[in-house]
């Protein structure tokens, strides 16, 4: 029988259970002894001892209960939660984790670690996703270490205070802009490359000097483990924590109090954690997805093209990322040459039979497996597959798959896809695509292919999307001088070199001042002479001032 | 609200049409702003003293002045704002260029408080503008007069296809709250706030939340025996001399060492009188309290029997001209409404302590301030300070003028709020950065696509690596 009981209560049982069962067992054979003795004493008394006996006994089973769970696994809730940020909280303010030194040695210990363990990683990805190695070793495992690389180089630099001018209404003073460090973040990752994005807040989060809880995603359970194992090993385990769980574990998580909490996942849990900062007034990043739109214009070179676009989405864990090209806007004249191309290229890179190939993610989970199947089994699309389709359930695989010329009003076209089929738009003129594209919602990444520079133009003015890349998929993100994030429904916030830095820092604004300089004008009692120099000292013209201080003016 | 909704959808409508994104309207929107303020001077005065008894100085420092030099600057710098950044590329990209526009968010919530309800209503929306977004309004309905001037004249002066002030009260904010915003910015209270963020996330709209918090100022008199009179001055001029206490960044309360404490308050009594003579009720330098509601809040933690015993100079009140009379407190209890709650108002508790740099673990034991204000000589304990205690900002030997500062940012951290404005920082604030790479078709790396085999990875790696000689040697078929 499962004896409801409040959660304080199951907290303080679990706390001094041992104590507790101690106490309870007395207090039952008390209650056992005075039994037997009732009819020695009255009934009020007799009652109030059955009510005691009671309620010990369910305490005692409840603890009970809760002890044979706790010898099956530790129980993550919000009293264990409460209790992780206290302690991540102390280590923060004893300011071990400010320290320059303290931030390098993290770092350079990320690297060591993916030196160390770069077949137990790619081991683990390919159990979670049967992401080829290669993918693994450059998408998860040499983003990290560059990351973590530049941030090493350039860590003195970003922490240097940056000087910052003051004017003629505060002189004499000099002020700066100090980056500090928030406190204790949250990072809550996920499943598509469940190593880097992981770590690559991690990197900012250090470089920021905080302190951290990780919540790898429980949908790569093999990577999860692996991080929960490998970071203790490695990082400092007193500021770096990895929470492992799902849905329970992050609500405990979730409701503690942090100072940043860095998401990336879907909108629908972005809302959840966003809503759930907001007690808090907790600032967040969210780094979510969209329906990243390719536009393809006629007159360019097509086999490129066609490769870029293939490697960007199936080559980039099979279409399971969040700048995976979600569909492509091209003209009638040039879909079918586009079509053409594609399958060609498909064929060259996975053969003739994608389900088989080694070089292919697989679907994360049944779950996906079975929305994506959805998206193809949609009447409206039925007849416009032109490659691919084929399905594997056992092995969780969908192979590449194209589907021409499909209505906007399709499953397919409303939500994101975020797997390996691509469905193509068809439009009259190419311009019509910037309508079609702003008609969504803003996608976190917008890609263009043409040799047209008037195109190029409007459509970096027109569009409006995380990120911008034209001529190539993806790549933006690899460049750590732009800032990788997304706008309305594709996220808020932006990561990736310095930009990660940042998203972990408080720029704290200092102003020093002297005493000299002291203008009786800024204190009451305030006369009209008072205004007048005040507005030509806002202003800062130095001859307005001049004549205000004559009395000119 | 149909009529909401319709206002809406023409924000959207002219947002669509690109009209706000061109440097001509940002421009021609932020001389209207100029004007505006030019030509109302004297009828924000009057509003701002039927509101919160401002005199026309304070109200030319704090609230009229504030806006035209922020759209002055605006107007000179918005042009270079605007401009697309470069962002470095590393060789394996060749040949690309990689740049970081900035691009307006769209359609923007700003909702403005009342006790600047002039410069911290129109200040975000000067931002706003010279991103290019498309604006609602909604000034603080505690602030009546003002917010009834401001919907009738911005549209006046500003372009009211693309900036509509809507006024009400909280029925009305929540109709507001209700809808999808591109981004809203707030000031205000902690309580509202969350409540701002909670409706923000349905949309996941980005917010800037611009919030109090205790704000302590640190009076080390040790290191600083002859400048006491300026102090003075500058710690009066912080507590009473800005809408008598009821702003987000007046000191909230004073820390010093014990032996200095009653030199201090002789000499800020005496400040008091020199500022707003023997009978600060009368002074038209002095702001009453904005409302009864404050007004009764503020009394209440004043007459908390333990506070009031603390009382060291004033106290008088005058509920009928909304009047309260600068007031200094000498140690109430630290568990008392006073110490835990922002004040927001005339009283200042004196907290004393042994040493001065104790007051390093008081204030980072408690709520992250909007601002934190120090006197002192000693180099050592600025850095301590710095390093040691959080805040959105600290200055040094003065009060208040970080907010005049351009070049720096104005913001809070944790209960303080967050995101930043002024200067530069509102124009970011109001713009999302679009990341942007541009790539050629040639030449093209064979090793980016798969089938994958061992020579791909060893490019790949080299390659990541920015090892050129290796990729080099790798293709020549001299490095295994």
């Amino acid at each position: 029988m499962k004896v409801p009981i409040n959660k304080q209560a199951q907290y303080f049982a679990r706390q001094s259970h041992q104590k507790q069962k101690k106490k309870t067992r007395s207090l039952l054979f008390f209650v056992y002894f005075n039994n037997t003795i009732q009819h020695t004493i009255d009934a009020p008394y007799y009652r109030s001892f059955q009510e005691r006996f009671s309620k010990a006994l369910s305490l005692y089973r409840s603890i009970g209960e809760m002890s044979t769970e706790e010898e099956n696994q530790t129980v993550f809730d919000v009293a264990a939660a409460s209790m992780l940020t206290k302690e991540l909280r102390d280590v923060f303010a004893s300011g071990k984790t400010r320290s320059y030194e303290w931030r390098i040695s993290q770092l350079k210990s990320m690297i060591k670690m993916c030196e160390e363990h770069e077949e137990d990683i790619a081991d683990a990805l390919h159990q979670d996703l049967s992401k080829p190695k290669l993918e693994s070793i450059v998408y998860e495992i040499t983003m990290l270490k560059n990351s973590c690389a530049l941030a090493i180089k350039e860590l003195k630099r970003w922490m240097m205070p940056e000087k910052a001018k003051t004017s003629l209404l505060t002189f004499p003073s000099s002020a700066e802009i100090v980056s500090e460090p928030l406190g204790a973040v949250l990072i809550i990752s996920a499943w598509n490359y469940p190593f880097l994005l992981s770590l690559d807040p991690l990197v900012g989060a250090i470089s920021a000097g905080n302190t951290m809880v990780l919540k790898p995603s429980e949908l790569s359970p093999a990577t999860s483990t692996l991080l929960a194992k490998l970071l203790p090993e490695y990082l400092d385990v007193s500021s770096i924590k990895v929470v492992e769980g799902a849905v329970s574990e992050t609500s405990a998580l979730l409701e503690q109090k942090w100072d940043k909490i860095f998401y990336t996942g879907n909108g629908r849990v972005g809302r959840i954690v966003m809503a759930a900062a907001a007690k808090h007034l907790t600032p967040v990043v969210l780094e979510l997805g969209g329906k990243s739109p390719v536009v393809v214009d006629s007159g360019i070179d097509l086999q490129i093209a066609t490769r870029r676009i293939i490697i960007g989405k199936w080559g980039c864990n099979n279409g399971q990322a969040c700048i995976s090209p979600d569909y492509i806007i091209t003209t009638k004249d040039y879909a079918d040459k586009l079509v053409d191309s594609l399958k060609k290229e498909l064929e060259t890179f996975y053969g003739e039979n994608p389900l088989e190939s080694k070089d292919i993610s697989r679907i994360v989970s049944s779950n996906h497996f079975s929305r994506l199947t959805k998206l193809l089994d949609d009447d409206k699309v039925s007849g416009k597959i032109v490659y691919g389709g084929e399905r594997d359930e056992a092995n969780l695989k969908i192979a590449p798959t194209i589907l021409l010329d499909v209505p906007r009003d399709s499953l397919i076209m409303k939500e994101e896809i975020f797997g390996p089929l691509l469905p193509i738009l068809i439009v009259s003129k190419i311009e019509d695509s910037w309508d079609v594209i702003n008609s969504g919602t803003k996608p976190l990444a917008a890609y263009l292919f043409t040799n047209n520079k008037k195109l190029k133009e409007q459509f970096v003015m027109s569009v409006s999307a995380g990120g911008v890349t034209i001529n190539d998929i993806a790549m933006h993100l690899a460049i750590h001088t732009l800032p990788f994030g997304g706008v309305g429904e594709s996220g808020t916030g932006s990561y990736h070199g310095i930009f990660s830095f940042d998203a972990f820092s408080h720029k704290k604004a200092v102003l020093y001042r002297s005493f000299m300089g002291d203008a009786a004008l800024r204190y009451p009692p305030y006369t009209l002479g008072k205004i007048r120099l005040m507005k030509a000292l806002m202003t800062s013209n130095l001859w307005t001032i001049l004549r205000a201080l004559l009395g000119l003016s | 609200m149909e009529g909401l909704e319709g206002t809406l959808a023409e924000l959207r409508d002219t947002f669509q049409s690109g009209r706000t994104r061109s440097v001509a309207w940002r421009k021609s929107q932020l001389r209207g702003m100029i004007e505006f303020v030019q030509d109302n001077e004297e009828r924000i005065f009057q509003a701002l003293d039927q509101d919160v008894g401002k005199h026309p100085v304070e109200a030319y420092r704090d609230e009229v002045g504030v806006v035209a030099k922020s759209a002055k600057l605006s107007l000179s710098c918005v042009e270079k704002w605007m401009a697309p950044r470069k962002g470095d590329l590393p060789l394996v990209f060749f040949p690309a260029s990689a740049q970081v526009m900035p691009e307006p968010f769209g359609v923007v919530l700003i909702m403005g408080s009342w006790n600047f309800p002039i410069s911290l209503t129109l200040d975000p929306l000067i931002a706003a503008i010279s991103a290019g977004n498309a604006v609602v309004l909604k000034p603080s309905e505690l602030s009546p007069t003002c917010s009834s001037f401001l919907a009738e004249n911005i549209p006046k002066y500003l372009d009211p296809k693309s900036i509509k002030v809507i006024e009400g009260g909280i029925d009305v904010c929540e109709q507001l709250l209700q809808q999808k915003w591109d981004k809203i910015f707030f000031t205000g209270s902690q309580r509202v706030g969350r409540i701002v963020m909670t409706a923000a996330a349905q949309h996941l709209t980005p917010v800037t939340l611009e919030l109090g918090g205790k704000s302590p100022a640190i009076m080390d008199s040790s290191s600083n025996p002859t400048n006491m009179k300026v102090i003075a001055k500058r710690i009066v001029g912080a507590k009473w001399g800005s809408c008598s206490g009821q702003a987000c960044i007046a000191i909230d309360y004073l820390l010093v060492e014990e032996r200095f404490a009653s030199d201090l308050i002789d000499l800020l009594a005496k400040t008091i009188k020199q500022f707003y003579g023997e009978n600060p009720r009368e002074s038209k330098s002095y702001c009453k309290i904005v409302n009864k509601n404050n007004f009764k809040r503020l009394l209440d933690l004043l007459t908390d029997p333990l506070v009031e015993a603390s009382v060291a100079y004033g106290g008088s009140v005058d509920e009928e001209k909304m009047y309260i009379e600068p007031t200094i407190l000498l140690n109430p209890p630290l568990d008392s409404q006073i110490m835990t709650e922002e004040i927001f108002g005339p009283l200042l508790p004196i907290i004393t302590l042994d040493d001065i740099y104790e007051s390093i673990n008081f204030i980072s034991s408690r709520p992250k301030p909007l601002a934190i204000y120090a006197f002192t000589r000693d180099e050592k304990f600025k850095k301590q300070i710095l390093s040691r205690t959080s805040s959105g900002s600290v200055t040094f030997n003065d009060t208040l003028l970080q907010f005049l500062c351009d070049s720096l940012p104005f913001g809070g951290v944790g209960q303080s709020g967050f995101g930043r404005y002024h200067g530069k920082y509102s124009f970011d604030t109001f713009s999302h950065e679009k990341a942007i790479l541009q790539r050629g078709f040639f030449p093209e790396l064979e090793p980016r696509y798969p089938p994958w085999n061992s020579f791909k990875l060893h490019f790949i790696k080299l390659a990541y690596a920015f090892n050129y000689i290796g990729l080099i040697l790798l293709l020549l078929g001299l490095k295994k």
